[in-house]
């Protein structure tokens, strides 16, 4: 770290690709039943590289890694009780006929520039879950393969992406 | 996104950071800006006529030195909480200076007891108090904030009720300065009600001052900085 600290990318690099896996066996110890522990471990990783500067170089590095870890752990866990109390989740998604024949030819131009606008709200993941599973037609295991991400995560992060979709396209009207 | 994109994108951007300085150093410096800023003040606002006089009184002096050690090391403990796996000792230190500051009020009431009777003790209302402390913190306020957002924000209650105390007692050392306000029943409740008052609503508002860079916000902010 103290060489990160420096600017050293290929220490810095090293250091990330050590933690990882230091990390996941960290959160899933913290909190098994996690859905979405390499989104977790993703952001103790962002965290860490935001405050890298809180580090003291006289000090041990394992304290201070563990701290923002189980910090970062409790703030998901208790981010996703505070959500889950207000969601449903689904098993079958909802479905719409997308074929352009049961849409008049203004209403189907009115949709797509709505659509277009709905899912450039939605956060880079989410954005990317909806345009592999619902636009290019990928399964779910095909789409895990692509993003890194699990089953689980992708389909809570689709789940999100259509509820926020929804919500924008009732504000655009 | 992959956790392989994710480590070499935070690798891209890994710039030479300085490390920061030790929290008793940051309070320091913070401590020297925010009296400079409060010397100003309480030369505008003129300097109490009887401040020699009251200096040399160990109650008076006892309180102020409090008021302005409670500042200091409440600012400390706000530094010390956003640095990750510091003692949790430093965060509480300030507690010690507050009381020292409490007690010395403390002796003030039962002074006035035993020189004016009970009835002595329920002066007049001085409830511009508080907007006066609260002007006169904003400036520190906005300081220490800026200061303690370099930090992780591993406490954030905490660490604003420390930056907010830290903010407050200094300002209540100011008006201590400038007013003659010395019945200590009032300068316990207006002046020292309203540090407490500021400190508490202050730190609920932790977790909306200070959070952590979510993933997708970094990503953006790099491709932002980039283009």
């Amino acid at each position: 770290m103290t060489s990160a600290q420096d600017g050293d990318h290929a220490a810095y690099g090293e250091l990330l690709s050590d933690l990882f896996p230091v990390l996941r066996r960290f959160v899933v110890r913290k909190w098994p039943n996690a859905h979405d522990t390499e989104d977790v471990v993703q952001e103790i990783l962002v965290s860490i590289h935001t405050v890298r500067q809180t580090y003291d170089r006289r000090r041990p590095f394992t304290p201070w890694l563990m701290t923002i870890a189980a910090r970062r752990v409790a703030d998901a866990a208790r981010s996703r009780y505070a959500r889950g109390a207000n969601e449903t989740t689904v098993d079958i998604l909802p479905e719409t006929f997308d074929g352009d024949g049961a849409n008049s030819e203004q209403e189907t131009t009115d949709d797509r520039e709505a659509l277009r606008r709905a899912m450039a709200i939605l956060p880079a993941g989410q954005r990317q879950a909806i345009e592999l599973v619902k636009i290019q037609g990928l399964s779910l295991d095909e789409a895990s393969q692509v993003t890194g991400k699990s089953v689980g995560s992708l389909k809570v992060g689709i789940h999100r992406a259509i509820k926020a979709m929804r919500q924008a396209l009732e504000r655009i009207g | 996104m992959l956790n392989r994109d994710l480590i070499e994108t935070l690798t891209a951007n890994c710039a030479p950071i300085r490390p920061l300085a030790h929290p008793a150093w940051r309070a320091l410096v913070w401590f020297a800006v925010s009296l400079c800023y409060v010397a100003i003040v309480v030369a505008a606002m003129g300097v109490r006529p009887d401040f020699v006089a009251k200096i040399a009184d160990p109650q008076f002096a006892t309180e102020l030195a409090a008021a302005f050690l409670t500042s200091v090391v409440a600012a400390a403990g706000a530094f010390s909480a956003g640095c990750p796996a510091r003692p949790m000792w430093e965060r509480f230190v300030a507690g010690l200076f507050f009381l020292l500051w409490a007690g010395a009020l403390a002796v003030g009431c039962w002074r006035d007891v035993n020189a004016f009777g009970v009835s002595g003790l329920l002066s007049h209302s001085d409830i511009y108090c508080l907007p006066t402390i609260l002007a006169i913190s904003i400036p520190a306020a906005v300081l220490i904030l800026s200061m303690v957002k370099r930090g992780a924000p591993i406490a954030p209650f905490v660490t604003i009720g420390l930056a907010a105390l830290a903010s407050t007692a200094l300002a209540a050392a100011a008006l201590r300065l400038s007013f003659r306000q010395d019945a200590a029943v009032s300068v316990c409740i207006w002046q020292f009600g309203s540090v407490v008052l500021l400190t508490g609503i202050a730190s609920l508002f932790g977790r909306a001052l200070l959070h952590w860079t979510m993933r997708d916000e970094l990503i953006a902010s790099f491709q932002a900085h980039r283009r």
